[in-house]
């Protein structure tokens, strides 16, 4: 390689990173990387807002247990009671919340970055519009119990996945078109669950509707287990494509001169997201929101350009977690679903972010 | 406002001729449509006794049919339908974004919304729903378009779909706690929410009418200056289009037309969406062309999906925004497939 094409060194006077991050080199420039303090900051502050609502979650309730009393009740120690809500009802409901949200935030911001859309989500390939009608189908004609129920989500979700895709082939699938088809595709979903809805008894009715708003509530160490598998086997995979989708951020043309092997970056990613996606819907149903909100939030808290994996699973996580205490505690004895509280939170927050950060914008 | 800018392409001679003809033809399918309406149903009607039944009311059953159950939603569907392709075509324009539909600037989730907190408050039922509606479909629009052009510059395409998503999953959240907390809305709200056109009398038609006709008359009168729009800000300012004013303009015949079709249909998706891609595949660009067949258009698929769902089950009816999304979904996807989609 001739010495013009070498990257640029910083020399004692120039800047060579970029503003606001510093270049860590170890081992004599064998491993070298950009840290920006602002991303370690924002994760590490993620990180304390989630600890500390899962110390809330475990301890407050309508039975108050202390918090010096939760570590000997997780290994199985202190009173009965203590034992039986921190290990079988509070500890696998909020680890289930911080794995739903971290997966949804990774799909969500892997969908951003392949529709270079801000509005893009695990509904633009109709993922979530056919988890919820196969989940639907599943309640109100096979009239099924909760593991049918995730079942039906993920094979409708697939299906579906794999429909729009095929529909949308036509050499090679563009993001644009992807994104067509999925909008028909889940407006006739959309119809067929309406219909559904009405011909139904009111209370298969409710219940049906109350699984797609999305809900946490009795989720025991089964679910924990299905969707922090899932994120061990497949967060990897996207962390490890993240370098290539933020090429591919740039513009087809321009990713494929630097050499980024489009279609199966594509393919790759689209199918691990969705797996993610699937593994949130099955076990607390499409909450919404999260998906959309969480890479959107990250970016803007971190100051970054693009949109960056491990900050949407922190904010994800740390969103669900939070929402789930609200959900729980805001009109106790009443638990509402999930999802009424990341819409109802996680919007107003998304406006006041505009809010600010358009004020004084020329655009 | 009647700003004269140069069309974006040159028409050529044929589409000269085609476009008012098209223009013709389709208002012919729409008059074919109106009179299936009319006539087709659990009970077949003849054309003959139709027009008995408006001419010379002798208050028999099927011309208490016609009166009272078939001339009301043939008439709201045909309006309906022709605020929502309008409505579309103006979002699009606005947005400079070809998949922007009404429901982007909150309209439906604000009227649900409404809707919602009627039951809940007043245990509203019926044509009861016109008001709310309405009201929470204004309120939600304007919301979304104070949020979007907050600050200095003006209301940009992304900004209005940011402002437009963040503001409709609110209202979607508390529709959601609503719901779980009483079935009774439930139980209401299910049914508004698919759409349909069954059960509207007329009152419910006078009483959105006026702003239907204002949106109407605004829309058409905003083509020439969506015209230069479309050119870019930029550009359409050194012509002399004053974008702000277009664009608060154009927000407000959305807000007019679809706060008018879903106060009397309820939410429904999509027409706004495809209506204008067929349009466009007709007339090309020029706003002024694409406005009159967007309305049109729109008006023949939803009485002829109305028509279609009074027929396809044999003893009861399918929502008209059922059969709206399931003869206009595929026949977008082939849309998508066919061709390179006409650009914005």
């Amino acid at each position: 390689m001739s010495k013009t094409l070498a990257p640029p060194r910083p020399t004692p006077t120039g800047r060579a990173t970029p503003r606001g991050a510093l270049a860590v080199r170890l081992f004599g420039e064998r491993i070298s990387l950009l840290v920006r303090p602002r991303t370690v900051a924002v994760c590490l502050a993620l990180v304390l807002v989630g600890v500390l609502a899962l110390a809330v979650t475990v301890t407050v309730g309508d039975y108050e247990i202390s918090l010096a009393a939760v570590p000997g009740a997780i290994l199985g120690y202190g009173e009965r009671l203590d034992v039986f809500f921190v290990q079988g009802v509070r500890l696998p409901r909020a680890l289930t919340a911080i794995g739903v949200g971290a997966a949804l935030g990774i799909a969500g911001s892997v969908f951003q970055s392949l529709s270079r859309n801000a509005l893009g989500s695990p509904d633009i390939i109709g993922f979530t519009s056919g988890a919820a009608t196969g989940a639907v189908l599943v309640i109100l004609v096979l009239g099924a119990g909760r593991l049918a129920v995730s079942l039906g989500a993920i094979a409708g979700g697939l299906l579906t996945a794999a429909i729009v895709y095929l529909l949308a082939m036509k050499n090679g699938v563009q993001g644009y078109r992807l994104v067509l088809v999925g909008i028909g595709v889940s407006a006739m979903l959309g119809s067929v669950r309406d219909y559904l809805l009405t011909r139904a008894e009111l209370t298969d009715a409710l219940g049906a509707q109350i699984w797609m708003i999305g809900s946490l509530n009795s989720r025991g160490w089964a679910e924990v287990a299905a969707v922090w598998i899932s994120l061990a086997v497949l967060a990897p995979v996207l962390l490890a494509l993240g370098r290539r989708l933020r090429f591919m951020e740039l513009g087809d043309d321009t990713a494929q001169g630097l050499g980024v092997p489009i279609r199966s970056t594509q393919i790759w990613a689209l199918a691990a997201a969705s797996a993610l996606t699937g593994a949130a819907i099955a076990v607390a149903g499409p909450i919404g929101f999260v998906a959309l909100a969480a890479p959107q939030i990250a970016r803007r808290l971190t100051r970054t350009g693009g949109t960056t994996l491990v900050g949407s699973a922190l904010t994800g996580a740390t969103l669900l977690v939070v929402a789930d205490l609200v959900a729980l505690r805001a009109l106790a004895p009443t638990q509402l679903p999930v999802g009424v509280v990341t819409a109802v939170i996680g919007g107003s927050y998304l406006i006041w972010l505009l809010y600010t950060e358009w004020r004084g914008v020329r655009a | 406002m009647a700003l004269r800018a140069p069309t974006l392409t040159r028409p050529t001679l044929t589409r000269r001729v085609l476009r008012p003809t098209g223009l013709l033809l389709a208002l012919g399918v729409l008059a074919v449509c109106a009179l299936l309406s009319v006539t087709v149903g659990a009970k077949p009607i003849p054309v003959a006794d139709v027009w008995a039944a408006l001419a010379a009311y002798d208050g028999s059953y099927d011309h208490d049919v016609i009166r009272s159950l078939r001339v009301p939603r043939t008439v709201i569907g045909i309006f309906v339908g022709a605020a929502l392709g309008l409505a579309g075509a103006l979002m699009q324009a606005l947005t400079r974004n070809p998949l922007a539909e009404p429901g982007l600037l909150g309209i439906n989730s604000g009227a649900a919304a409404a809707v919602v907190i009627a039951v809940f408050a007043f245990g509203a039922g019926g044509s009861a729903f016109v008001w709310p509606a309405f009201i929470g479909a204004a309120v939600a629009a304007v919301a979304v378009y104070a949020l979007g052009s907050r600050g200095r510059a003006s209301a940009t395409p992304v900004r209005l779909a940011l402002a437009g998503t963040a503001v409709a999953v609110v209202l979607q959240g508390i529709v959601y706690g609503v719901i779980v907390l009483n079935d009774f809305v439930f139980d209401r709200i299910r049914f508004w929410q698919v759409g349909s056109l069954a059960g509207r009398d007329l009152d419910v038609f006078w009483q959105v009418a006026p702003f239907l006709v204002a949106g109407v008359v605004l829309t058409l009168c905003l083509g020439p200056s969506l015209n230069a729009v479309a050119l870019g800000d930029d550009l359409a300012a050194t012509l002399g289009a004053r974008i702000p004013l277009i664009r608060t303009a154009t927000a407000l015949a959305v807000v007019l037309l679809c706060g008018a079709a879903t106060a009397s249909a309820g939410p429904i998706w999509f027409v706004g969406l495809i209506i204008p891609h067929a349009a466009r595949m007709i007339t090309g660009p020029d706003q002024r062309w694409l406005l009159p067949y967007a309305a049109v258009l729109g008006a023949i698929l939803l009485t002829a999906a109305d028509v279609v769902g009074r027929v396809v089950l044999p003893h009861s009816e399918l929502e008209v925004g059922i059969i709206t999304a399931f003869v206009g979904a595929p026949l977008f996807i082939a849309l998508v497939r066919s061709r390179r989609m006409a650009q914005l």
